[in-house]
This record gives structure tokens, C-alpha cells and sequence, in this order.
């Protein structure tokens, strides 16, 4: 086996490769497939029949058009809040902090990983809860009310669950940015904010697309949190979720959305040349 | 050095500590307007600490530096009239060559034409014409040296700071870029404060040096005053070749190749009698070492095919070539 490499690496690369291929890129291609049958209105049976009547349902309905905008809507709203929030704590855990210090902040930052997604959720729902939750009983008396269950709920509850996939790529870019680079740009002339611009924000851009990837595309296909914290909101994940059961070439369909548009922004990204130093 | 003498950056009583190390300890120095200036030292003596903080990369922790008559030690690089080239060049990844060397004057707000005619003619200074529309990642490690030199003298600061700039360069290079940048130097007028641990690098390129050790200036003098009359023997070992010999219960200084030596049957004066025990050929001179009443020498001379190993020869020197050291 020494003897060809070859051989080996293929030894090596297949049972990734059957995983990739059959695990992953198989289920990707039920499901394309799923979406142009149909079902038996009587029994509820999956009817095996090519057609578009899926897709046209979906695009006809106005109420799936609403899910669709108010999905894309939060996710976009999650990816900028969490952006705004985790640029300036990478920018402290990379170039302000003392080193020594890092490694503690980048664990401190990764500890809500460790706690279950559901624990987190219902957490949220009680601080959440309007008149006796945790944000009414302490922010209430100075005026600060929680938003109650829907969209706002979501976005927060969301940009929380989401925010360590967004500081961990930035900081890993600004830690890769050299200090020196900052310093010739004060050197020249340019105050913090300019250096910020022209220099910090170009450099860690492909950091900031990175961590929009997971942030984006989780909120694109959450739907727990909805269920939650979300009141009477829908999202396109509780769509599929409701159909699984009673439609599923239908809950294929609607599935079709997040994915596409996870294609079209990573060709958008692609386009920028940003995933190229990635 | 320029005549007139004008100091630009007095230096009072600086002081720098990392954790309980300290880099820089009560140095005193002043820099005089276009002069070139080099500090040299070995790596941790101070040098590169000192330069950072005329930059205002590191703020001192006592002291103060003065630019232009002006106390500028507590101001952020961006407010300071001086410009610095890194070590590494620094330069900006993701911006032109062009617009790496047009970034000052960007921020001070400069248009764009003449923004445009100013790095054209900071390129044709550093020999670069043509290359403004390059990556900094398509250059070579000289050329990269070349835009960071044209992006910061393209602000016309009154005093340039060059930290190690060539130490990355190969030695062909290194020559080539010692003496570009001498007449660079003369041709801007531009004060030039040059950190190196290079002492031939020094004595090249310099009006005066400072010599660091230890965070202090052990001697700060012209290169040929430093070189001839060292006053520590810090400086003495640091800028060359020493031969520290006892005649006649004296120690004496002396450089290696303001001796001479002679074949034993020479009638010459001789103040030293010795063994050859090896000769190193290296091109234009030729190293001696003499065993001489119990002291090791280096002399380095122009060859004498007669001598060789084994030889007995003597030894002689001019008496104001020697020089006593602390």
C-alpha cells in the first residue's frame, strides 16, 4: 500500500466521501426531488407523479410570500445585530486585551455552546415573559418593557444564540491582522476611525462573510425558537415543520427557499472574492 | 551633518519598562535637523524602543521627547510630524501600490489628482516609476523597502524613522539599498533616524551613532570617532575587531588592522615580538593570528606572501592608534 498513494488516500478519503456522498449530497437530492410530487388529497399518501403544483402554491400564496420576507427579514436583522456586537468584542479579545488574557476570553465567549439550545430558549422565554418576567420585574420600574413573544423576541433571542459563530471568526482575522499594520496607519496620520474604515474593516471582511454564513443560514432555518419565544410568528422552518407530517413533498418545497437563497449568497460572497483567503 | 546645528528631537530623561524589564533607562539625546543618525545596539539594548516612542507607538513611562521645541510625548503617532518605516514594510494588503503611498495624504484630505502626482513622483524618488497599480504581494522584498520609504517621505515629515529597514534585504541588496538611501537622505534634507544592529550597516550610512546597551547610550559620536576612539569597551567590541593587549603592565586598545607585522629579520621598529598561528585568506585583506608575549592579536592586513604559519614575526603599530576604554 506504500507503494501507491493513490490507493491510500482513496482508502483514507472514503468513508468521508461515502458520508458526503450519500449522507449529505443524497439527502440534499431527495429532497429536490420530494418537492415535485405531490399527494393523494383522500389518503395522504405521496403520490410519485412529476409536477409543478408545489411551487406554484408557494409562490401564488400570499401568506407563504409573508413567511418568506419576515424569515429573510430576521435572519438579515440576527447576521447585522450580531455583527455590530461581535466586531467591537473581537477587536477587544484581539488587539486590547492582554495575551494573557485571551485564551480566557475566547473560552468565555464559547461557554453558551456548551449549554443545550433548549435550556437557552426557555431561559429567554422566562426573562422574556410580559408583566412577570425577568426583564419587567428588573428594567420595568427605570421604563424599559420586554418586547413580549414575536419577532423582536426572536431577533434577541436569536442574535444571542448565534453571536459566538460571529466574534470567533472576527477575532481569528484580527488576530491574523498585524499590529504593525495598525500602527503605520497612525503613523500616517489616521485616527482610530479612519484606521478602523480604511484599514481594520477591509482586512477582517472575509471574517465578518465568514461568521454571516452560520449566522445567516441558522436563523434562515431555525424554527424552535419561533415556536418559543416567537408568540403566533411563523417562520419558513415552522412551515416545513407543520407540513412534514401531513405534506411532506410540500415541506420539501418550502425547504427549497432557505436553501436557494444560502446558494445565492454564497455565489454573492464567492463574487466578492472574499471566501478566497478563507 | 548639516551646519547650522539646530536641534530637532531633545530627548530628557526617557524611561521604559516592560513588565519588570527595563528597555530604556534615562536616556538623553539629541537629534540635530537633517542629520542622519543611526542607534546601534544589539537586539534588546533599547534601540527600537526608543524610535517607537518618537513614533508614539509606546508611550515612556518618564521623560520627555521634544520635536521641534515642542513636548510630544504623550501624543498619539497621528498628531506627531514624524513618519516611520517599519521593518517589515507594513505596507496595506489590500490597497495599490499607489494607494499604500498616497494614504497620508488621503487622510489629511488631499484630491485625488494631487494626490496621484505626489506618489507618482514619491515612485520616480525610490526608482519605482510605473508600479503604482501593483499589489504589495507582486513585489520583491526590495521593492516592498521602496514603498514603504516613497509612502512615508511623501509626507514630508521633518524627521524620517527607519526601523531595521534592510535587515530583511539580502547582503547585495543591503549595500545597494545603504547607499540609495544616503543620498535619498541628502537629496530630501529630511532628518533620518536609523535603528540597526548592523554596525557596518552604521559606520556606512551615518553622521553620528549612538551606541545602546542595556537601555543607556555609551557613546554617541561620529563613525570614525566611534571606530577609532571608543570610549567603553562595550562600543570597542561592539563596533569591530579589538585586540586588548598588556605591554609592559599597560593595557592597550588597538585595531586589528592599524597593526602591522613584519618577517623577524625586518629591521623595522617593532614594539611586540610573536608566533604566526594561523592566517585567513578572505580576498582584499588578510587576518594574522599572532601569539604575542602571552596576548592572542588579530592583525588584519594587506597579504604578505612571505608570512606563514609558524613564523616568528614583529609587531608594530602607530601610538595614536591605541585607546583606552572604561
Amino acid at each position: 500500500m506504500h507503494k501507491h498513494p493513490r490507493a491510500r488516500l482513496g482508502a483514507l478519503l472514503f468513508a468521508p466521501g461515502l458520508w458526503l456522498v450519500v449522507a449529505y449530497l443524497g439527502a440534499l437530492a431527495a429532497l429536490l426531488v420530494t418537492a415535485f410530487f405531490t399527494i393523494d388529497s383522500f389518503t395522504g399518501n405521496v403520490l410519485y407523479r412529476f409536477n409543478l403544483d408545489n411551487f406554484h402554491d408557494m409562490l401564488t400564496d400570499a401568506a407563504y410570500k409573508n413567511v418568506f420576507l419576515r424569515t429573510l427579514g430576521i435572519a438579515v436583522a440576527v447576521t447585522v445585530i450580531c455583527t455590530v456586537i461581535a466586531i467591537p468584542m473581537a477587536l477587544f479579545m484581539a488587539k486590547v486585551a492582554h495575551p494573557k488574557y485571551r485564551k480566557i476570553l475566547v473560552a468565555l465567549v464559547l461557554t453558551p455552546l456548551w449549554a443545550s439550545y433548549l435550556v437557552k430558549i426557555y431561559a429567554w422565554r422566562t426573562m422574556l415573559e410580559p408583566g412577570s418576567g425577568v426583564i419587567d420585574w428588573l428594567l420595568g420600574p427605570i421604563g424599559i418593557h420586554s418586547p413580549g413573544f414575536g419577532g423582536s423576541a426572536i431577533i434577541l433571542g436569536l442574535s444571542y444564540l448565534w453571536l459566538p459563530y460571529m466574534i470567533l471568526p472576527i477575532y481569528a482575522g484580527l488576530d491574523r491582522l498585524p499590529n504593525n499594520l495598525l500602527d503605520a496607519s497612525s503613523d500616517l496620520g489616521a485616527g482610530n476611525f479612519h484606521t478602523f474604515r480604511r484599514i481594520v474593516l477591509p482586512l477582517i471582511f472575509p471574517s465578518i462573510v465568514a461568521g454571516s454564513l452560520f449566522t445567516f443560514s441558522l436563523s434562515l432555518g431555525d424554527y424552535i425558537t419561533a415556536q418559543i419565544i416567537g408568540g403566533k410568528l411563523q417562520l419558513l422552518g415552522n412551515v416545513v415543520y407543520q407540513n412534514f407530517s401531513i405534506n411532506l413533498p410540500f415541506a420539501a418545497t418550502i425547504s427549497f427557499i432557505p436553501v436557494s437563497i444560502m446558494a445565492l449568497y454564497l455565489w454573492m460572497v464567492r463574487r466578492t472574492g472574499a471566501l478566497a483567503d478563507l | 551633518m548639516p551646519d547650522n546645528g539646530e536641534v530637532i528631537i531633545s530627548i530628557r530623561n526617557l524611561s521604559r519598562k516592560f513588565n519588570s524589564v527595563t528597555a530604556v533607562d534615562d536616556v538623553d539625546l539629541d537629534v540635530i535637523a537633517g542629520e542622519f543618525l543611526t542607534l546601534l545596539g544589539p537586539s534588546g539594548s533599547g534601540k527600537t524602543t526608543v524610535l517607537r516612542m518618537i513614533a508614539g507607538f509606546e508611550k515612556p513611562d518618564s521623560g520627555t521627547i521634544s520635536l521641534a521645541g515642542k513636548d510630544v510625548s504623550q501624543l498619539p503617532p497621528y498628531e506627531r510630524d514624524v513618519n516611520t518605516v517599519f521593518q517589515d514594510y507594513a505596507l496595506f494588503p489590500h490597497m495599490s501600490v499607489a494607494e499604500n503611498i498616497e494614504y497620508g495624504l488621503r487622510v489629511k484630505g488631499v484630491s485625488k489628482v494631487e494626490r496621484r502626482a505626489a506618489s507618482e513622483k514619491a515612485l520616480e524618488q525610490v526608482r519605482l516609476s510605473g508600479y503604482g497599480d501593483r499589489k504589495p504581494n507582486q513585489l520583491s522584498g526590495g521593492q516592498r523597502q521602496r514603498v514603504a520609504l516613497a509612502r512615508a517621505i511623501i509626507n514630508r515629515p521633518s524627521v524620517l524613522l527607519l526601523d531595521e529597514p534592510l535587515g530583511a534585504l539580502d547582503l547585495k541588496l543591503r549595500e545597494q539599498m545603504q547607499i540609495e538611501l544616503k543620498e535619498l537622505q541628502k537629496e530630501l534634507g529630511i532628518t533620518f533616524i536609523f535603528v540597526t544592529h548592523d554596525q557596518e550597516e552604521a559606520l556606512t550610512m551615518s553622521d553620528r551613532i549612538a551606541i545602546f546597551n542595556k537601555g543607556k547610550i555609551e557613546q554617541i559620536a561620529s563613525p570614525q570617532e566611534i571606530y577609532e576612539r571608543p570610549r567603553t569597551s562595550f562600543v570597542s567590541e561592539f563596533v569591530g575587531k579589538i585586540n586588548k593587549i598588556t605591554v609592559g603592565g599597560e593595557e592597550i586598545n588597538i585595531r586589528p588592522e592599524f597593526v602591522t607585522i613584519f618577517r623577524t629579520e625586518s629591521t623595522a621598529v617593532s614594539q611586540l615580538k610573536g608566533r604566526v598561528k594561523d592566517v585567513i585568506f578572505s580576498g582584499a585583506v588578510t587576518r594574522y593570528l599572532v601569539e604575542a608575549d602571552r596576548n592572542p592579536m588579530i592583525i588584519a592586513n594587506n597579504a604578505h606572501d612571505s608570512i606563514e604559519v609558524g613564523d616568528q614575526v614583529s609587531i608594530s603599530w602607530a601610538k595614536d592608534k591605541e585607546f583606552l576604554v572604561k
